[in-house]
């Protein structure tokens, strides 16, 4: 038997995201439930966040955010082999998204499958595909977080419908052409805390979402910074040499209070929840695209990811901005 | 040493100061979370937290929502300090 050639390393070639054009501001919703713009800004952070339209689906969405990420990629969609599309609020179990998606991209006849680690979902397709890459099963990966939380959310919730809003974002991964260069995934920290899984879970195909706020608060701020650390130390980066912390958007003092503890500073935590709101799988992959239009991240720029949500997964990395 | 009720609640001003800005003197044994220190329920939990780590008791959620006041929490840390 023979095996396929291993690459050096994989690395991310670039970033793309897609937001609805539908805007929806505190004020908004403040109009139509019991709550504020003060009380939300207060306790999760966020000032306005997109909506999709009725008719937008995750796959819509994915299509949009990973056509950005192949053009800023300089890959042809010949060269794709690999399409993961994380989410966990696809209108329908069956088809996948990530053939639909590979399919309307032009990407002919590629491995497609959805990965559901929640909002961790984009952390873990990005370990797969660095791994498919280096051993050599895949030349170049397509990875999209894409999400439609607002068909899944009950709109009389003022707990999470101030929360969970649409989006998607994109990387292409390839390989480290030359041996001498230094690979820009670093190893995924991850793993997950099933006993807690019922503190977020949707019951059935009929139910909206239920979060329990304080519990994950808890999780959150108190069992993920040392996962965060560790993909840090295996990486070989130092915190504080960290150009910027791009955790799931989750909650703005969730992250702050993480950020905190890892000892990275205020203003090299992205915080993109403030517009975007929470957008699960997404959130990831949209902030990294966002920050690097807005000439925020450059080239060679080390930066810490950390997935984490229901199921409570979780995952960690190190990448390299491309 | 098991320790004493001014020493919890000169613990927990620390805590509340550092977690929610409330300067240290006004963390009186009967503030009212919510009402007198305009304490949220997160920063409830991030203060159960730091408490846990402080003193070496746990204080679960469901417990959390049953103290309301200063005095409630120094009651529940006194009697459960191992």
């Amino acid at each position: 038997m023979r095996l396929p050639q291993p690459a050096a390393g994989a690395r991310i070639l670039a970033f793309g995201g897609y937001q609805p054009d539908n805007v929806v501001t505190n004020d908004d919703l403040a109009a139509v439930m019991d709550t504020s713009d003060e009380w939300i800004r207060s306790r999760v952070g966020i000032a306005s966040r997109r909506i999709a339209g009725p008719d937008e689906t995750v796959a819509d969405m994915a299509v949009a955010a990973a056509g950005k990420a192949i053009a800023g990629s300089g890959v042809s969609v010949s060269d794709i082999d690999l399409v993961i599309v994380a989410t966990c609020s696809t209108e329908a179990p069956i088809p996948n998204a990530s053939a639909t998606v590979a399919s309307r991209l032009g990407i002919v006849a590629p491995g497609a499958y959805d990965l559901n680690a929640a909002c961790a979902g984009f952390c873990y397709g990005l370990a797969n595909a660095s791994d498919a890459v280096r051993a050599g099963t895949a030349r170049h990966v397509l990875v999209i977080g894409s999400e439609k939380m607002s068909a899944w959310v009950d709109p009389a919730d003022r707990s999470t419908r101030i929360i969970f809003a649409d989006g998607a974002g994109a990387a292409v991964v390839g390989p480290v052409a030359d041996p001498a260069d230094k690979p820009g995934i670093g190893p995924v920290v991850w793993g997950s805390n099933g006993d807690l899984a019922d503190k977020i879970h949707i019951k059935d195909r009929t139910s909206f979402l239920f979060q329990e706020g304080q519990a994950v608060f808890r999780w959150a701020t108190t069992e993920l910074y040392p996962m965060a650390l560790e993909a840090c130390q295996r990486a070989g980066v130092r915190p504080e040499d960290l150009a910027a912390f791009v955790p799931h958007q989750a909650n703005l003092r969730i992250i702050e209070s993480i950020a905190r503890k890892i000892g990275v500073p205020r203003d090299r935590l992205a915080d993109d929840i403030i517009h975007a709101g929470n957008t699960s799988s997404a959130s990831i992959p949209l902030a990294l695209a966002r920050m690097t239009e807005r000439g925020e991240l450059h080239a060679g720029m080390p930066v810490l990811l950390l997935g984490f949500g229901a199921g409570m997964c979780y995952a960690a990395q190190v990448v390299t901005v491309p | 040493m098991a320790l004493t009720e001014q020493e919890i609640l000169a613990g927990l001003a620390e805590i509340i100061d550092e977690i929610a800005g409330v300067p240290a003197d006004e963390v009186t044994p009967d503030k009212n979370f919510v009402d007198d220190l305009d304490i949220d329920s997160l920063s409830m939990v991030e203060i159960a937290v730091a408490a846990q780590d402080k003193f070496g008791v746990e204080i679960p959620d469901d417990q959390l929502k049953d103290l309301k006041t200063v005095q409630d929490v120094i009651t529940y840390v006194h009697k459960n300090a191992s």
